[in-house]
């Protein structure tokens, strides 16, 4: 019982914590290309915003997505169910 | 519900109303989250189904409205808002989509505004629509349909039949499966071929479900948090700029969700050469 809590934790812990620095890096990247990008060529930069919001809500997802395993792991977790 | 523990608040907002079969074999509303777990599969929750049809009907009805009255002397503010809109699925849907199908433009729109306004329904604070449902003696009340994986995988297995009929139609069943096999490595490796495009296949359902979910989830789950652990003279300081950034969010997801829609779907309709 408080193995599987104390790992959880932990997982949880990985689950963000991992999520969140590719997330970052990616994000990052993402903006500075496209502000490189405005600044080359400011004509296009209604074009590049619609693309740039549809990769960062691509990037954002999976951490995102880990986020909310993670959650459900501190709030409501499904292992404590299987030990009984 | 004001007197209990953090993690009680938590996980009461995140159980849905759900109605099935009782472990004795009456049927019911669920009133713990066991009992809910333990009536399986074939159980509905009533909340999600309740808010995505409101929803729904709420677009019909909006976009209905604007229709039948559409002017082009003098178009109103609704009209506008309404042209507005299906310009801008209208130029997403010439830029993505290469088909020929007449289907794609209206089911985007569908996809874009349906989306948006269940997601809207998490700006409505959290314990508002739950505490006026608990005084009318529901116990558990989830706003937001999207936060529940059912529903975002109901409307992704739904794109993922609209991929395999519309694959099916246009290509034919060996053309179809022929993408399948001899797609990126050519007939020699044919069972690494049918390996690696099912996966792909499969992942796009999956990731465009699990993407609304998780988005969602995780941003309804912080406006829970901030109403279970900061007091409550404090919390307009957290949630009101979660809020604003939340309307991007919401907005955002709508839209990749409608957009990969759209190149999934052109894909089912592009024919390949033949390696």
């Amino acid at each position: 019982m408080e193995s599987v809590v104390a790992f959880s934790a932990l997982a949880a812990g990985i689950m963000v914590g991992l999520g969140a620095l590719g997330a970052g890096v990616g994000i990052g990247i993402l903006g500075s290309k496209f502000l490189e990008g405005a600044a080359r060529q400011p004509e296009l930069v209604p074009m590049l915003q619609a693309r740039m919001f549809l990769m960062l809500g691509l990037t954002d997802a999976v951490p995102i997505i880990a986020i909310a395993f993670a959650a459900l792991m501190m709030f409501a977790n499904p292992f404590l169910g299987q030990i009984g | 519900m004001a007197g209990s523990s953090p993690a009680e608040y938590i996980s009461h907002h995140i159980q849905n109303l759900t109605y099935g079969r009782h472990a004795d074999g009456s049927l019911g509303f669920a009133r713990t989250a066991e009992e809910a777990t333990e009536m399986g599969f074939w159980a509905i929750n009533v909340d999600t189904m309740f808010w995505s049809l409101l929803t729904g009907i709420v677009f019909c009805w909006l976009f209905r409205k604007a229709a039948i009255n559409a002017t082009v002397k003098n178009p109103g503010r609704l009209q506008s808002f309404v042209e507005m809109l299906v310009e801008m699925v209208s130029t997403s849907v010439k830029d993505a989509f290469n088909g020929n199908n007449a289907l794609i433009a209206p089911l985007s729109l569908t996809i874009f505004v349906w989306i948006f306004l269940m997601n809207l329904m998490d700006l409505v604070p959290v314990d508002f629509v739950p505490q006026l449902s608990h005084l009318i003696g529901i116990e558990f009340m989830k706003m937001v349909p999207t936060t529940d994986v059912n529903a975002t995988f109901g409307m992704s297995l739904s794109i993922f039949g609209l991929m395999i009929f519309y694959g099916i139609k246009v290509k034919g069943l060996g053309g179809f499966f022929g993408e399948l096999a001899f797609h990126p490595f050519g007939k020699a490796l044919l069972p690494v071929n049918l390996v690696l495009e099912t996966v792909s296949f499969i992942a796009k359902p999956l990731s465009l479900s699990l993407r609304l979910f998780g988005n969602m989830f995780a941003g309804e789950l912080v406006f829970v948090l901030i109403a279970a652990l900061v007091p409550f003279y404090l919390q307009w300081a957290f949630s009101v700029p979660w809020a604003i950034f939340h309307i991007l969010v919401i907005t955002l997801q709508a839209y990749i969700f409608m957009m990969l829609t759209i190149v999934y779907l052109s894909q089912s309709h592009e024919i390949h050469d033949a390696h």
